[in-house]
């Protein structure tokens, strides 16, 4: 299993050769509170790097979820709609989407775990 | 930022402070949003509301003066009764709305919104006459106490006996000014306290096994089932009591003379042109503030002034202004482009369970 990589909007990603999965980080999760609802892309949806492809509507509020790459939709994780307990920093159970990315060199401006949590501490 | 006498009492309990009509307010406490409206509803919370303007208006004619800028008739209501209503303007708009007791005939204080403390003070000395003293109290803090177990929480920390303390009546206890009334739909209490007690006041209620901290989210998000409007949101300088469902603060219509009088008498006769309702929806969402109402034929009718999640119905509610017509119950709200299926609904959303 590879490294999850952070962005500075608190999601994470985790890639495995051109594919990768997307999900929120349990800082994220902890800020958001009691989660009400969660709104689900198409699979098929081509986005862009810093592109907004999920709300989660907490009881406080609606947060958007941005895209750390650019690539296609290859799946939608459907059964966390049902389960947003789920919805946290776990590969297996909490990814959103996973995407084919176009763009692999994006990745670079991405931070690891170390260099998120240091972030965090400044937050 | 301002503060109140207990921004730093927030702070302790590690309270997530936000910005709130220039004060720093607690947004929510280590429960949560919903953990705090659920214990409200079983249990008793206490909220900070030292924001809000407390208000004496006195003076010889200090009865006449606040008939002339609400709606409302204070002649039979006895002394130390509380009434809910607004401050209207020429056009029959809504100045703000507010509780106003009346202590005596020449004698009221008045409750009301921190964002519209300024330009009610303003609004309200504009429109006096040089025999009515009008002064903010900067000096006391405002508690609210509200839930099931309030009564007997005030019974057990303060040894206050409030059994024969009706709805919307005060009793004044030493520098204490109790009011049985509150923004939830349960019984309770708001408490106006000299700034100096409050903090040692909060604590001592915060001692009791059945009363948690309850913050600004929880507090709207109780308001909004019980239907409550939110000034700013749900009502405003542009919206008649008439429209907004508030009809009823008129009473008997025995005041006849106030500001914007004209206005809502035309209104009242020649009929609306659009009105407040509420909505639950059905489909899965969140309709907050400013999301389109439709008709099953997707017309667009009106918009969503204030909306979300109802921790006691386990369903998104909200409300908002419709067009007058005949299209039923049935309706769309949209958020982000999607239509969510809801129905229109009377409020309250939850059953009151304030003490008659």
């Amino acid at each position: 299993m590879s490294a999850l990589k952070y962005t500075k909007d608190h999601e994470w990603i985790e890639v495995t050769g051109n594919k990768a999965k997307i999900g929120i980080s349990d800082h994220a999760r902890d800020a958001l509170g009691d989660l009400v609802f969660l709104e689900l892309p198409d699979t098929g949806r081509t986005l862009s790097k810093g592109e907004d492809f999920a709300v989660i509507e907490s009881v406080k509020a609606a947060s958007e979820v941005y895209s750390p790459i650019s690539g296609e939709i290859t799946s939608v994780n459907e059964s966390l709609a049902d389960s947003l307990d789920d919805l946290k920093e776990d590969t297996e159970k909490g990814w959103i989407i996973a995407v084919e990315m176009s763009n692999p060199s994006e990745l670079e401006g991405l931070m690891d775990k170390v260099a998120y949590d240091l972030y965090l501490g400044e937050l | 930022m301002k503060k109140t006498p207990l921004t730093d009492s927030h702070i302790s309990l590690s309270a997530t402070m936000a910005e709130f009509a220039g004060y720093e307010m607690p947004l929510y406490y280590e429960l949560g949003v919903k953990a705090e409206h659920l214990w409200t509803r079983a249990h008793a919370g206490v909220f900070d509301v030292s924001h809000m303007g407390q208000v004496l208006i006195e003076g010889g004619h200090a009865r006449a003066f606040i008939e002339k800028i609400t709606p409302s008739s204070f002649e039979k209501t006895p002394v130390n009764g509380a009434k809910y209503t607004v401050l209207t303007n020429e056009a029959g708009g809504m100045v703000d709305d507010l509780i106003i007791t009346k202590r005596s005939e020449t004698q009221f204080f008045v409750v009301l919104n921190a964002g519209c403390k300024e330009k009610d003070l303003a609004w309200m000395r504009a429109h006096c006459p040089e025999s009515v003293e009008i002064t903010l109290l900067e000096d006391r803090a405002l508690l609210a106490l509200q839930g099931p177990k309030a009564e007997r929480v005030l019974t057990e920390t303060l040894s206050l006996d409030l059994l024969a303390l009706r709805y919307m009546q005060m009793v004044q206890i030493d520098e204490l000014f109790i009011s049985r009334l509150g923004y939830t739909g349960e019984d309770g209490f708001e408490i106006s306290v000299p700034s100096t007690y409050a903090p040692a006041l909060w604590d001592r209620l915060l001692e009791h096994k059945h009363v948690n901290p309850i913050g600004l989210a929880a507090r709207d998000s109780l308001r909004l089932e019980m239907g409550y409007p939110l000034y700013g949101h749900d009502i405003d300088d542009t919206t008649s009591p008439i429209e907004a469902g508030l009809t009823w603060i008129m009473g008997k219509k025995e005041n006849r003379d106030f500001i914007g009088a004209q206005s809502i008498f035309n209104h009242l006769e020649s009929g609306l042109q659009r009105r407040r309702i509420g909505f639950q929806l059905i489909g899965k969402g969140v309709a907050r503030e400013g999301a389109e109402i439709r008709t099953v034929k997707d017309e667009v009718i009106g918009t969503v002034t204030s909306g979300g999640y109802s921790p006691s119905l386990e369903q998104s509610i909200g409300m908002g202004y419709v067009d007058e017509g005949e299209y039923g119950t049935d309706i769309f709200i949209t958020v982000r482009g999607r239509n969510i299926e809801a129905v229109i609904k009377d409020m309250p959303f939850v059953t009151p369970k304030t003490k008659r």
